[in-house]
């Protein structure tokens, strides 16, 4: 499948990357040349140098016998004429816009079908929706949502102080007392497939699975203790801010925004009438701790500046905040921040990319394709969500007498809304939902590469 | 430096090598040629010990593979290639001292055509075809080769552009689609579409298939070894007028012949690099015509012979129908012009190549205007695109670099003390790639009354000038080699 992405910037460069690794044809487009030397020294690509919403620059790129078009701009307008244009050229083109404007994004859905457009994307939006969810049911430092909401993989860090810590999987269900099953260990840096022998030491990060249902009993009988979220300290002002202010206001929560240009705190002040909008410094340990940041429930730094919000959220868990997220722009490896005790990291581009990839794969393999498929473990494994159809093999068949490809655990079966964390015995039949780790190399597109064959 | 990935690579150069060498040592054996069998035979062995020995040494290698390694492997894999291919002819005895079986071979891989034998025709058949076979490989190159048939396991292959970059000729060395392995087999299959054509025009005009087959080789890699002693001089009019078309065809950068096969035919024609190549030769052949006025018998002689020397020389090829070092001092200086300009970037000929002197043309042109108008802004265009200032920039550094190389090979050779055109255009024609020269190393004499030293430069020159000089310079910087 050939697919033109349009702008090498941080999203850019993260979709060249997954979907270059993942098998398909790139050609980027951008009007920087050392960028795209840049990229086409670390990727498989061809690069073109100019104007992507020209014609001659988007012919010049194959958009003719193109598949895919992203546009990854910073500027909307850009993506949308870019998308359009393209659209001239090759009517059957699928077209994936990345719009972040908040006044753009309220009607762009009505707009999506004059444009053209197969998919928007709004990475700033989607890290706020997270961040949100997280600030719901605080006390994982990541959740993501499988088979409608009902299971879940979260992430626990395990401390010194953790009742986790030193104990083997086997035990684990005398402290937990629900059935959950740990299907990840981050360990320095490695992402391990545990078996139940396998002891938890401190400094791990476990992944963990299932029904969202039992995920409060978890916390409560680890003594993780979470009370409710109510007062929240937001840093910086800019379009994740905003998604996010608004989100919070039509809960019960109460928002501080700090931000720094007095004109964007007008701006903002207009736009959202429950926050408190502050005009300051989030950098200023004065500040901070005038506006109460020992006693709020939550702290989110999403100032423009990695360094920035590393640096806060820092100073929030001296201060003793009990949920922190940092949002994280620019960095790639997650190993560098590991360390730091800076509660849940956010990186919307990655977000957003996760939704573009479910969205190629679905396109390449239309049926069978994945239901949802989210990025755990920084990157190192792929948690996908199937829905078992008729013609999936081994339907019925007991677990153990099947073989999965290596790295490949089937972590959980829903059949009809009753959830299995499944075991040798256990079965799937058409209809059923199924969540899938992959640490392996092998791209899984369908639910039927998941079998050795 | 990430060592054992490179020797994995140049573990494969060698299978590759020895694979080749399998239908030399079978023209041999049908000849009955037991000397070359032999030397075939134990050279075969001695790569595939060497290639056993890499594959053990390097097992388990790191990944990660950055600009600097992809160019010293090239580097690298060249000076190993040449090594291991001149074993043959070392080992046959038919070519007694070592140092000139190694100047053979590189002229063959780097497709020079310079050659230090008095007389090639008593020479084994196999061997023959090696040398001959050695253009072939050598025009396309070994590793971009190796690109299209060995699978990309490596999940991010980036690398395998420096590879590209520093085998291909030319200052803008891009992809034809996204993926490096389908490029490159592309450019082989357009090369070896274009190699079978000319065979088969060859063997129309009733030329022997062995010697088909060899002249063919040698017009495709723009290389130029003959099998015959006075080169293309005895063959009919038609096989030299074949040999001059082919040879002009092989000097055109070969994305080109990518657009024509997707009928983007305008994009062809409007290409200014190839107008200024075809514009060079009519240019020059009309010149020469004009010079040699009654030089031979007819006109037709003259054209011909004009033609095939012209296109012989701009593309770096270096066959010969006559003798030009006997023509008038103007023809001549044409042709040591011609020596330095060189065909198309992309293609399989050497020299500066037709972009780059473009380019150069231009932006002196834009620079000159610049003391005239200080104020005035203008920007280099090529194909009606702007050209990058440091593409522009990178040009001038070749440039530069390149006649610093001339200037000191030439001293070095000059202890030798054969005449100043004599060491002057055996300079330019290893570095760009041609063969021939004028006066004691003209296209009817050879290399062989130069001393040690004046050949391992002349060996140096050759893989310098067909790997674009940066990736034998680097190889003398200690940085190149250092551990990570």
């Amino acid at each position: 499948m050939k697919i033109i992405i349009a702008g090498d910037g941080k999203l850019g460069d993260t979709l060249t990357r997954q979907l270059s690794s993942a098998g398909y044809d790139i050609t980027l487009i951008d009007s920087k040349r050392d960028v795209l030397e840049n990229s086409l020294e670390r990727y498989d690509i061809l690069t073109i140098q100019g104007n992507c919403v020209t014609m001659n620059v988007l012919e010049m790129a194959g958009v003719e016998e193109a598949d895919l078009l992203i546009a990854a701009t910073g500027a909307d307008e850009v993506n949308l004429l870019c998308c359009t244009t393209a659209h001239v050229i090759n009517p059957k083109l699928h077209t994936i816009a990345r719009i972040q404007n908040p006044e753009y994004h309220e009607q762009i859905y009505k707009l999506r079908d004059l444009y053209g457009l197969s998919l928007v994307v709004n990475p700033d939006r989607q890290a706020a929706i997270e961040i949100e969810h997280l600030l719901k049911y605080p006390g994982f430092l990541k959740r993501e949502s499988f088979a409608r909401g009902r299971v879940e993989v979260v992430e626990l860090r395990i401390d010194g102080k953790s009742k986790l810590c030193n104990i083997a999987l086997n035990d684990m269900y005398k402290i937990v007392r629900c059935k959950v099953l740990v299907c990840i260990v981050l360990r320095s840096g490695k992402a391990i497939t545990p078996d139940g022998n396998f002891v938890l030491r401190e400094g791990d990060r476990i992944y963990v699975t299932g029904a969202a249902n039992h995920m409060t009993m978890l916390l409560k009988n680890l003594g993780i203790i979470t009370r409710k979220v109510k007062r929240v300290i937001i840093c910086g002002g800019g379009k994740i801010s905003y998604y996010l202010a608004q989100q919070l206001e039509k809960s019960d929560m109460t928002v501080q925004l700090i931000e720094q240009k007095q004109e964007q705190c007008i701006s903002l002040a207009e736009r959202l009438p429950d926050t408190s909008i502050i005009h300051g410094d989030a950098s200023s340990q004065y500040l901070l701790d005038s506006e109460g940041i020992s006693d709020c429930d939550a702290l989110v730094t999403l100032t423009g500046m990695d360094e920035l919000n590393m640096f806060i959220s820092l100073y929030g868990s001296s201060c003793g905040v009990p949920q922190i997220i940092t949002k994280l722009a620019h960095f790639e490896n997650n190993d560098m921040v590991n360390n730091l005790s800076i509660g849940s990291t956010i990186i919307p581009k990655d977000l957003c990319c996760n939704t573009i990839v479910r969205y190629v794969r679905a396109l390449h393999n239309q049926a069978g394709a994945a239901l949802t498929i989210h990025t755990i473990a920084d990157g190192k494994a792929e948690a996908i969500e199937f829905q078992i159809e008729e013609n999936t093999q081994h339907c019925g068949q007991p677990l153990k007498e099947l073989r999965l490809k290596k790295g490949v655990l089937l972590a959980c079966i829903s059949h009809d809304g009753v959830i299995e964390i499944p075991n040798g015995e256990s079965s799937f039949r058409a209809g059923d939902m199924i969540v899938v780790i992959s640490t392996g190399n092998d791209v899984i597109y369908q639910v039927n590469d998941i079998f050795v064959n | 430096m990430n060592y054992k990935m490179m020797g994995r690579f140049i573990a494969q150069i060698l299978l590759l090598e020895a694979v080749c060498m399998i239908p030399a040592m079978g023209i041999s054996l049908v000849c009955g040629e037991q000397k070359a069998v032999f030397g075939f035979g134990v050279s075969i062995l001695l790569i595939m010990a060497v290639f056993v020995l890499l594959r053990y040494f390097c097992r388990g290698h790191k990944k990660g593979f950055y600009a600097r390694d992809g160019l010293v492997c090239v580097g690298v894999g060249w000076i190993v290639l040449s090594f291991m291919g001149c074993l043959p002819f070392y080992i046959s005895g038919a070519i007694p001292h070592f140092l000139d079986a190694m100047f053979e071979i590189v002229s063959g891989f780097t497709t020079t055509g310079a050659s230090i034998l008095p007389e090639v025709e008593s020479l084994p058949k196999g061997m023959l075809y090696w040398r001959s076979f050695s253009h072939w490989l050598g025009g396309m190159g070994v590793l971009v080769f190796l690109l299209a048939i060995v699978p990309a396991g490596e999940k991010q292959s980036g690398f395998t552009m420096h590879i590209l970059r520093a085998e291909s000729p030319g200052p803008s060395v891009g992809k034809l689609v996204p993926r490096m392995r389908r490029t490159a087999a592309i450019l082989y299959l357009l090369y070896i579409v274009l190699t079978i054509l000319n065979i088969f025009f060859l063997l129309i005009g009733d030329m022997p298939l062995f010697d088909a087959l060899c002249t063919a080789f040698g017009t495709a890699g723009t290389g130029g070894f003959g099998i015959k002693n006075d080169s293309m001089a005895s063959y009919s009019p038609y096989l030299q007028n074949v040999c001059t078309v082919f040879m002009l065809l092989f000097g055109v950068n070969f994305s080109c012949y990518y657009l024509l096969v997707m009928r983007r035919v305008r994009n062809v024609l409007h290409d200014e690099e190839l107008r200024l190549y075809f514009g060079i030769i009519i240019a020059s052949i009309a010149l020469i015509v004009w010079n040699l006025g009654s030089y031979y018998d007819t006109l037709e002689e003259t054209v011909r012979h004009g033609a095939f020397q012209v296109a012989s020389i701009i593309t770096t090829t270096g066959f010969a129908t006559t003798d030009f070092d006997k023509w008038p001092a103007f023809s001549k200086a044409i042709i040591l012009c011609l020596m330095v300009a060189g065909a198309c970037a992309g293609s399989t000929g050497g020299g500066i190549k037709c972009s780059r002197v473009l380019l150069l043309f231009k932006s002196s042109y834009r620079n000159i205007r610049k003391v005239l108008d200080p104020q005035k802004i203008q920007t280099v265009r090529i194909n009606g695109n702007k050209v990058d200032e440091s593409v522009v920039e990178n040009t001038n550094i070749y440039l530069v670099t390149y006649v610093f190389i001339v200037i000191a090979s030439f001293l070095v050779i000059s202890l030798d003390g054969f005449s100043t055109t004599t060491n002057f255009s055996a300079v330019l024609a290893c570095f760009n790639n041609i063969g021939p020269g004028l006066d004691a190393v003209g296209p009817v004499c050879n290399f062989s009354q130069y001393s040690i030293l004046s050949k391992s430069v002349l060996i140096l020159d050759m893989l310098a000038g067909r790997l674009e000089i940066f990736p034998i310079l680097i190889l003398f910087s200690r940085s190149a080699w250092r551990h990570r």
